[in-house]
């Protein structure tokens, strides 16, 4: 497979990000795609290994089988290559754009090497599919006459409804935004993925049957009486975006904002939704500060940038991590090592090992924020635990401060108190192996189930549950009509 | 020989794993026979001297007393039986007029005088009388315990016709009744007792011959049987036999000779040769039999030796009128497909044969009379050896080995050996000795068989133009998806195939659970495991002895194997089994020119569930057998007709049933059965569907998917669909070839119904119903499950709930590389990382996160040994258990060579091994000199079938020798580090060149037999007296009685490993489809051993994937002493499992020789070291919980496992596992762990003497010089002194002819094996095989006595096999040499006048001198070295094997230096008239000689020439 000593001698290349100072000009993403040679190259440095890490546990979640495709992209057959990507990945032009590749760091190769560039290949073939119109509606072959109803329209909720429809269910999803598409409609900043991206794909779940509705929220706008009468079976898929407050003083001031009110916010003008003046939260010549050390962080920062912020800074609680893979996590591990985004390139700082203490104001609006420094010990227990160096406390001026520091669950509302499924402690909705919630009939998938995670686990958990439930649906009797 | 041991004395039977049907053995055989026909007791005397000169290469069992088996047939000594008859008032007619039968009967008197009684009226009956009945005199002193204990009463019976009606002249009829008689008797006997008390065995009922023989050792024979030593005995031809058997239990019928033969060897097609000759029974007509024919059936007795099977066959074959010697051509024929060099004639007479009889194949050499010929042929092969002499008295002796019977020089008027195919004749009537031309040519002639077969063979048309292809797309993608086929298959099996014509090759073992155990839905195919030779018989080389091999196949209906008419010859003959659309078409065209052919859906309905199966096999077994009955003779078996209502019948039960219920209904003789299938892909599936009766296939959904993938760009370099079909088959051809001649067999006729297989997951029922006598070791699924399985992938490619979406592409597979979607894999991310993180961070908590990975639940229901448990026990406190420092030392690695890992690899696993006090093994590269004696040395030195780096000195430096019969990832097969691997470290370690590819031999070429096996133990014992002897052994059905005749040919430890393990490159399918696991082998060799007494004496190691202490309990508890490691190790050292050992790109500097990615290994020793430890400590653990202080109390205690199936899946329930579990002889005080040494065989040993002799040389550096007398029993003469020498002086040695010694005489066999610089050995006389064998720097000289009246240079001298293996020193042989000369040599210069066929094989350095002819096959293998031929004749071209050596004059000057010298040296050594002959016209000589020179080899000369050219063109511009 492959060009078995392709390794030896190619060496690994991504795409080239479009030069700092123009694409801060911009929201458009800003990686030029690399040639198609260069990418059959990339491909042939694929080792074809006989137990692919990649594939594995620490590997891709969406289970996507790289070295196949690997293979089809040096050999140029990319029509098969798209194919064998989506028979595991509904959505490969998301992940290929906002996957952090945990299949890059497993691979075999970055044992010796640099990685297989993976996600890159990933994106090409997404990409190749749309742009050779090889992405078309796959309409089921015949209708099972069962209804299922997805709650949430977020990578979750429409991998979940694609493959519902393609066992040939009948799929509802109800959005409570007035657009489709959760976190990637809102999360995530366009320079990370132009939104005719996502739209480009729901006119595919579209054209396959897939009914949206949007501006519908469960238990307010539908009563859950009523989705449980209309449908077979309900997927619930609404995601963990309950954030993580910081509770300090100064914390109500004006100008300290969640990072999700932020990048939502900057998405919507960017759809050409007006913003009221007093909701606006622009960094325009603002001295931000972001606290978490994240990718929410970073795509704040990002933001705050195009927006034409003075200064952008990141405060990182956790000391500063080393340039390497080190002992503590190794190979195949997801590696604790520094992460650099583009971000970082554009101009955001990062302090390390820093905790903010409290902010204050000026006219009631964020003026300095105040922070000590940190450091990570051993605590009595042998647990590593983080502790305040006394005599380190420091404060800066801020004129923007945005909270990144993720995110705690499901947010809470009449969804939850009509539905009755079980939660743990930390307010997530527990299941079976099967995604079965403790109420019959009712699924749950994706953030809401396992925590705020990847996009790549949302759109595994949104196939997982999907196969699930069209196994209980066809093991039971179909409702009388 | 394959024992069902006859009733008459089956004490031992069937329990556990273990079947006496796996019984085998080897021989020694011989006759003495006066050419004119006189009778002498002297012939009785000299046979039973060569009987006990032979006696070397018998065996005993545990009771040392007891033989194997040794007998001897005469003719009808009637003047000593008329004078002792006369004694006891029996009064006996003329000679010739009366029959004696030697009979075995019930010990008991009662049983006895019923038995005696029925045989009264058997032979009354036949209108014949009892004359009398004689005891035979014995005296039992002269016989073993256990012998004593079974013996029967032994009498002699004396019956006559009745009146004078019959015609006493017409002497054959007189035979024939007797035979009719004899049938009867043992009819009779066996059915009027069905518990066996009567049960009677006839060694021989004849007027002509008779039989003593027992259970004896050779040297008992003629004290037991008083009468042989009669002053009066006489015979003018005695046929002798001493029997080597890896059973111990006492037998008397199964010693030789029987009625007609002696035989050395092995039928490894006896089960489809019984089936065919019973399928032929119903179709048997005789007028010379008449009614009478009814006595004979069964032709072959149920439950006897192969030999004695093979005996019945060939008297049947007698019986109807055809000559001896005819009758032997039939059952073993020479390879005469291809060979150009036999005569027309001879050559139809083998094809129109072919039609009538299948070749009984395996290695054989056979000794066969009638009482008035005596005679002796080889097998095609030619694997067994057998040396004769004329005298000038006019006796003729033949013999296993040369100087069995010892003449002095001047008696002798000729001497030589059977080659293989050949026959040798003496008829004592005629009073003259036939040659093999001289014979066959006339029996060729005896019918215009030339004339039948042209106007008879049925030939296929013309085909008709292009191959006619179904549309592609989506209804292909349905139909492989509703067989299974899935993309990793495409990639990975067929796209290799269809691309390079070859079978595609993987590394790393087989770590994916057993078809029985694991989740998704198995082909039938799956549960089925290719049977492979180990010690018993030798594989053959498929590919550089391809011409002893045959793929050729007959359809149409057989004819009356008693007659032979113009009509038998009406078959259809094919080259080779598949048939492509093409000849497919022709095939269906061709119904109407005769042999009538029908067409039978092989479906069933896919709605009605799987039960449905079951009565769709049955209504295709009775369509068939109407078919036949209409008269049909070729039934088509076709799955074409799926569709989404129709699921396929699994193409292999389809033909196994229909096979069997067609044998059962007396039809299959006058059927062929032809498979058109969409199921048969890999090479294994061929295989099975021929094993189970189909004479082709037709593999239209392969052939159709290689064709595509050619039109879709899938196959790299070939876009040509007809290429990628063309190129299919021929790798489906060469898989074949492999897979039969992995069990030595040559004919794929032979194979056809031969059931070379055994199965691991199915019912025992529905096996013995559709596969009915193969082995199910273990039980398992039924019909229903097989059909479930096929429905689920009907529903995947048919189903309508389907998403379109999946039916459009192939599942992705992952049954070869991991993939996370598909099946299990031992070893996977998780269990990988975790090993390593544990062993690399020291922590045993994270070592018991691995082992929990490998032996929890969701893994361990993998595995045979996961679903086993531990039966609770009383615990002890762990402190009392025996330290985990005493544990490791029961640890080895596994063998693998420096070659095909790095040295940093090989280095590190060796000095981790010596810290520990474990050992480490060499594998069979050799190893480098440096590491000899240092903490880099490995202990275990390996010794495989290529020898490579086997130098004295290295044999020395070992504390274990292993002989590697087989390997688990491919037992049976040979091996090819190819030249780009060798580099010049490599090169030098394996005593080759930089550059040039070096071949493994399947066989070992000094190993055909386990006599064979026992010399080479003995040989190497020799070299190094220190040293454990070792043999590795691959787990398969039988695998316990092979391990019997291991210990008892006094091996210390015998290995049984595992198919999963095996880190270096094989086939995919030789890696997935061959052998067992190793929890089957461990227990059947456990169990075996302990009934036979005999596992005190050997330790019992077992490998194969153990990962976990939990797996070296189990095996421990199984029996095992001793536990190997090598996928773990080379992990923990940093293997991630790319699987890509045959690359030499292995990223993490393992399994690679290239310096940049070897500069990636990270392993440590101590890394090593504590995962080793981690296992023990786990053992530890475990040790506690079940009660035991000392892991030597565990071994064995199968008691203390139980199967756990509660948890596990469907399949895996059906599974019954109390065979595996099966305590033998329980509540006895019987060893089942090692306990004591081995009985070795040293003492008296020549070599002893010779070290005292040499003690001056070898302590003072004083020349020696001594003449000493030699006889064959002197065996690896000068080893011991050699391995002396080495031990004191390195590979340097002493220096030249420090020690000479001169003997006279008979050699025995090895001599000169492994001598060393410094030795040089001088024999006048002649020697047996092995000669030089590993010779390491001595020289060796062999000369024909100066008094001899042959012709030296026409005339054997030194045997088969001659410098195998030999690296460095010098052999000059004043005679002819046989087959193999100068095997695997790499480095010895040689000088022969004549040698036999397969000269220089595989050899890869050394020159090598023939003065003379050559046979067969010269050259093949040979990638190193060069060879002069004398070719006066200028045929040397045809003998030789082209595809690797080049054939020129000899014009350099160097070379003609080089020549001159060698055959100056022999001249003076050897004294050679022939060499100074040539000598003293060298010029016009000169013009004779064939220079043959390897390609590769030149141009690596070539290179090097270049190198050193520019090195010293640097030198002098730097000076």
């Amino acid at each position: 497979m492959g060009d078995p000593k392709g390794f030896l001698s190619l060496r690994r290349a991504t795409p080239a990000r479009e030069p700092v100072n123009s694409r801060v000009q911009h929201w458009r993403e800003f990686y030029t795609a690399l040639p198609e040679h260069e990418l059959s190259a990339q491909g042939a440095r694929c080792m074809d290994c006989g137990v692919p890490f990649c594939q594995g546990d620490t590997g891709c979640p969406v289970r996507n089988v790289i070295p196949d495709w690997n293979d089809l992209v040096f050999r140029g057959q990319w029509r098969d290559a798209l194919d064998t990507l989506h028979a595991t990945n509904n959505f490969p032009e998301f992940t290929g754009r906002l996957c952090p590749a945990p299949c890059e760091s497993a691979c075999v190769l970055a044992l010796i090497e640099q990685p297989v560039a993976i996600r890159t290949i990933e994106q090409a073939i997404a990409d190749r599919g749309f742009a050779e119109d090889w992405v078309t509606p796959r309409v089921p072959r015949e209708e099972t006459g069962r209804r299922v109803a997805v709650v949430g329209s977020g990578p979750t909720g429409l991998a979940a409804a694609q493959q519902l429809r393609r066992f040939g269910h009948t799929v509802v999803v109800f959005e409570k935004d007035d657009r489709v598409g959760g976190l990637l409609r809102y999360g995530v900043p366009d320079f990370k993925l132009e939104k005719s991206v996502l739209d480009r794909r729901l006119a595919q779940l579209t054209a396959e049957g897939i009914v949206f509705r949007t501006g519908v929220n469960i238990g307010e706008q539908l009563g859950v009486d009523e989705l449980r009468r209309d449908f077979d079976a309900i997927c619930l898929a609404v995601g963990a975006q309950a954030a993580r407050e910081l509770d300090l003083p100064g914390r109500s001031l004006r100008g300290i904002h969640l990072a999700m009110e932020y990048l939502a916010q900057q998405n919507r003008r960017l759809a050409g939704d007006v913003i009221d003046d007093h909701t606006l939260i622009d960094a325009r010549d603002k001295r931000v500060v972001i606290i978490g050390g994240g990718d929410t962080g970073a795509d704040c920062a990002g933001t705050a940038i195009r927006q034409g912020a003075r200064s952008v800074q990141q405060f990182v609680l956790i000391a500063q991590p080393p340039a390497n893979r080190d002992n503590s996590t190794p190979w195949p591990l997801w590696p604790m090592q520094l992460q650099t985004s583009h971000a970082h390139e554009e101009g955001c700082s990062r302090e390390w090992s820093v905790s903010t203490t409290g902010f204050s104001g000026k006219r009631g609006r964020v003026h300095r924020l105040h922070a000590i420094r940190v450091e990570t010990r051993a605590s009595a227990d042998g647990q590593p635990r983080i502790m305040p160096l006394p005599g380190t406390q420091f404060s800066l001026r801020a004129d923007l401060v945005l909270l990144a520091i993720g995110f705690t669950g499901p947010v809470p509302g009449q969804l939850f108190r009509d539905i009755g499924v079980a939660r743990d402690a930390d307010g997530l909705v527990t299941t079976d192996v099967k995604y079965r919630t403790s109420v019959p009939g009712v699924f749950a998938a994706g953030d809401m189930r396992r925590g705020a995670s990847l996009v790549v686990w949302a759109i595994r958990e949104g196939r997982d549950a999907a196969h699930a439930i069209d196994l209980e649906l066809r093991a039971s009797p179909a409702r009388p009509c | 020989m394959t024992a069902n041991a006859g009733k008459v004395a089956t004490a031992m039977q069937r329990q556990g794993l273990y079947d006496p049907s796996y019984e085998h053995d080897g021989c020694g055989i011989g006759f003495v026979a006066h050419v004119k026909g006189e009778r002498s007791p002297e012939i009785v005397r000299g046979a039973l001297e060569l009987l006990e000169n032979l006696a070397h290469r018998s065996a005993v069992g545990a009771d040392a007393e007891t033989g194997d088996g040794a007998g001897m047939l005469v003719q009808i000594p009637h003047a000593f039986l008329w004078r002792e008859c006369r004694r006891i008032g029996i009064s006996l007619p003329e000679v010739g007029g009366y029959g004696v039968g030697m009979m075995f009967l019930p010990p008991d008197d009662d049983h006895r005088a019923e038995a005696e009684s029925l045989i009264g009226r058997v032979v009354a009956d036949r209108g014949w009388r009892v004359l009398g009945w004689r005891d035979v005199p014995i005296d039992e002193r002269h016989c073993g315990e256990s012998a004593r204990a079974t013996r029967p009463a032994i009498r002699q019976l004396y019956i006559a016709p009745l009146g004078v009606d019959l015609n006493v002249d017409d002497a054959s009829t007189f035979e024939r009744t007797l035979y009719v008689i004899r049938r009867r008797i043992e009819r009779v006997t066996r059915e009027a007792s069905p518990d066996g008390r009567l049960s009677t065995y006839v060694a021989s009922l004849s007027s002509r011959t008779l039989v003593y023989k027992g259970m004896l050792r050779p040297t008992q024979l003629r004290h037991f049987y008083p009468d042989l030593v009669a002053p009066d005995f006489a015979t003018a031809l005695a046929l002798v036999h001493s029997r080597f058997s890896t059973n111990t239990f006492p037998s008397w019928p199964l010693a030789h000779p029987y009625r007609y033969v002696c035989h050395n060897g092995e039928i490894n097609t006896l089960r489809g040769n019984l089936t065919w000759m019973r399928a032929r029974e119903a179709s048997m007509t005789s007028e010379l039999f008449g009614d009478d024919i009814g006595a004979l059936i069964p032709v072959v007795s149920e439950g006897q030796s192969d030999s004695a099977c093979f005996d019945n066959a060939l008297e049947l074959l007698v019986m109807a009128g055809r000559p001896l010697a005819h009758a032997m051509m039939m059952l073993i024929p020479e390879a005469w497909e291809g060979d150009e060099t036999m005569s027309a004639e001879r050559r139809a007479f083998y094809e129109y044969h072919s039609a009538i009889l299948e070749p009984w194949d395996g290695p054989a050499a056979m000794a066969f009379t009638d009482g008035r010929q005596i005679g002796a042929m080889l097998d095609r092969n030619g694997l067994r050896p057998a040396r004769y002499v004329v005298t000038n008295d006019d006796l003729v002796v033949l013999a296993s080995e040369a100087g069995a019977l010892p003449f002095p020089a001047d008696k002798i008027r000729a001497k030589g050996r059977l080659e293989p195919g050949r026959m040798l004749l003496v008829n004592t009537t005629q009073g003259r000795i036939l040659d093999d031309v001289e014979l066959k040519e006339e029996l060729a002639s005896r019918r215009p068989y030339r004339r039948w077969l042209a106007e008879q063979r049925v030939a296929l048309p013309a085909l008709s133009g292009e191959t006619p292809i179904p549309a592609a797309g989506d209804s292909l993608v349905r139909l492989q998806r509703a067989f299974g086929y899935t993309a990793e298959e495409l990639r990975m099996v067929l796209a290799p195939m269809a691309t390079n014509g070859d079978e595609a090759v993987g590394s790393m073992g087989n770590d994916t659970p057993l078809a029985v155990l694991s989740d998704r839905p198995q082909l039938l195919f799956a549960y089925f495991r290719q049977l492979f030779a180990q010690v018993t018989n030798p594989a053959i080389d498929p590919i550089r002895e391809r011409f002893v091999m045959s793929l050729g196949m007959n359809l149409g209906p057989q004819g009356n194997v008693l007659d032979e008419t113009p009509e038998h010859a009406r078959q259809l003959r094919l080259d080779g089994p598949v048939l492509t659309a093409a000849t497919m078409g022709a095939f269906r065209a061709h119904s109407a020119n005769g042999l009538r052919l029908r067409t039978l859906a092989a479906t069933f309905r896919a709605t009605d569930g799987p039960a449905a199966l079951a009565p769709a096999v049955d209504g295709l077994c009775h369509t068939a057998a109407n078919a036949v009955r209409e008269g049909c003779g070729i039934l088509v078996l076709s799955d074409a007709g799926v569709d989404d209502a129709h699921a396929p019948i699994p193409s292999l039960l389809a033909v196994a049933a229909i096979h069997h219920h067609l044998l059962r209904e007396r039809l299959r003789a006058r059927v062929s059965l032809v498979v058109e299938t969409a199921e048969a892909r890999e090479t294994a599936h061929f295989a099975l569907l021929v094993a189970y009766g189909a004479s082709a296939v037709y593999p239209y959904l392969a052939l159709e998917t290689v064709t595509d993938m050619a039109r879709r760009g899938d196959l790299a370099a070939i876009s040509d669909p007809a290429t990628a079909a063309v190129n299919y088959v021929k790798a489906v051809d060469k898989g074949l070839l492999k897979i039969l001649s992995k069990m030595g067999i040559s004919t794929l006729q032979s194979f056809c119904g031969a059931q070379i297989c055994e199965v691991l997951g199915l019912d025992r029922a529905l096996v013995e119903r559709y596969f009915t006598g193969t082995s199910s070791p273990v039980g398992g699924i039924g019909l229903e499950v097989v059909a479930g399985d096929t429905l689920a992938r009907h529903v995947a490619a048919f189903g309508a709930t389907t998403a379109p979406a999946e039916t459009s592409r192939l599942d992705f597979g992952g049954e070869y590389h991991y993939r996370i979607q598909g099946e299990h894999h031992a070893w996977n991310p998780a269990s990988i990382a975790t090993l390593q993180h544990a062993a690399r961070a020291n922590s045993y908590a994270t070592y018991r996160e691995f082992s929990r990975l490998a032996n929890d639940e969701a893994a361990r229901h993998r595995t045979l040994r996961g679903l086993l448990d531990f039966v609770p026990n009383e615990p002890v406190p762990l402190d009392d258990v025996e330290p985990a420092s005493a544990i490791v030392k029961r640890f080895v690695t596994g063998a693998m060579s420096f070659g095909s890992i790095s040295r940093e690899t090989h280095q590190t696993l060796a000095v981790a091994m010596n810290r520990l006090g474990g050992r480490s093994n060499t594998g069979e590269g050799g190893e480098e000199r440096a590491r000899f004696g240092t903490e880099r040395n490995s202990a275990i030195k390996q010794v495989a079938s290529a020898r490579f780096g086997v130098t004295t000195e290295y044999l020395v430096s070992a504390a274990e020798l292993q002989i590697k019969i087989a390997q688990g990832a491919k037992p049976g097969e040979g091996g090819q580090l190819p030249g780009h691997k060798v580099d010049a470290v490599i090169a030098q370690t394996r005593h080759s060149t930089p550059g040039v590819t070096l071949i493994s031999p399947p066989p070992h070429h000094d190993i055909y037999s386990i006599e064979d096996l026992a010399q080479l133990i003995h040989d190497l014992r020799s070299v190094n007296p220190r040293a454990l002897i070792s043999v590795k052994l691959v787990a398969e059905s039988g695998v316990g009685t092979v391990a019997a005749g291991v210990a008892k040919a006094r091996a210390d430890l015998i290995t049984i490993s595992g198919d999963s393990g095996g880190t270096g490159a094989s086939p995919l399918s030789s890696i997935k489809r061959a052998g067992v696991p190793w929890e089957i082998g461990l227990a059947e060799a456990q169990q075996t051993l302990v009934l036979k007494g005999l596992r005190g004496r050997v330790r019992l190691q077992t490998d194969g994937q153990l990962k976990t202490g939990r797996d070296v309990v189990v095996a421990a508890l199984l029996g095992a002493d001793e536990f190997g490691f090598a996928t773990a190790p080379l992990v923990v050292a940093g293997c991630v499992m790319m699987r890509k050992c045959h690359l030499n790109t292995c990223p993490v500097g393992i399994a690679t020789q290239d310096p940049e990615l070897r500069a990636n290994f990270t392993g440590r020793p101590e890394d090593l070291i504590s995962y080793f430890f981690f296992v023990a400590d786990e053992v530890r653990e475990l040790m506690a919980t079940l009660g035991f202080r000392r892991m030597s109390d565990m071994i064995g205690r199968s008691d203390l496992l139980r199967p756990h199936l509660t948890n596990a899946a469907a399949k895996a329930r059906a599974l019954d596992l109390s065979a595996l579990l099966h305590l033998t002889r329980p509540g006895e005080q019987v060893a089942r762990h090692h306990v004591q040494p081995q009985q070795h065989s040293l003492d008296g040993v020549l070599d002893h003497t010779l070290i005292e002799l040499a003690r001056p040389a070898l302590e003072h550096g004083e020349r020696v010089v001594h003449t000493l007398p030699i006889r064959t029993e002197h065996r690896a003469v000068g080893a011991m002194l050699s391995g002396e020498i080495a031990r004191r002086h390195g590979e340097a040695g002493l220096p030249d002819e420090s020690i000479v010694f001169r003997f006279v005489g008979s050699a025995g066999q090895s001599f000169g094996a492994f001598s060393a610089r410094g030795l040089a050995l001088e024999l006048e006389g002649e020697a047996n095989d092995y000669v030089g064998k590993g010779l390491s720097g001595g020289r060796l000289v062999v000369r024909a006595p100066r008094r001899a009246l042959f012709l030296p240079d026409e005339t054997v001298i030194v045997g088969n096999t001659v410098l195998y293996g030999a690296t460095s020193g010098e052999a000059y042989f004043g005679g002819v040499a046989g087959e193999r000369f100068a095997v695997r040599n790499s480095g010895a210069l040689a000088v022969v006048e004549g040698i036999g066929n397969h000269g220089c094989e595989y050899m890869t350095g050394g020159v090598v001198v023939v003065l003379g002819r050559t046979g067969r096959n010269f050259a093949a293998g040979m990638s190193g070295g060069i060879a002069f031929v004398l070719d006066e004749s200028n045929s040397f071209a045809g003998y030789c094997n082209r595809e690797m050596v080049e054939l020129g004059p000899v014009v350099d000057a160097g070379d003609r230096d080089t020549l001159r010298r060698l055959v100056e040296q022999h001249a003076r050594y050897t004294g050679s008239p022939r060499a100074r002959l040539v000598l003293a016209r060298w010029e016009q000589a000169l013009r004779h000689f064939v220079l043959v020179m390897p390609t590769e080899y030149r141009k690596a000369l070539a290179r090097t020439r270049q190198a050193e050219a520019r090195r010293a063109e640097e030198g002098s511009r730097l000076g």
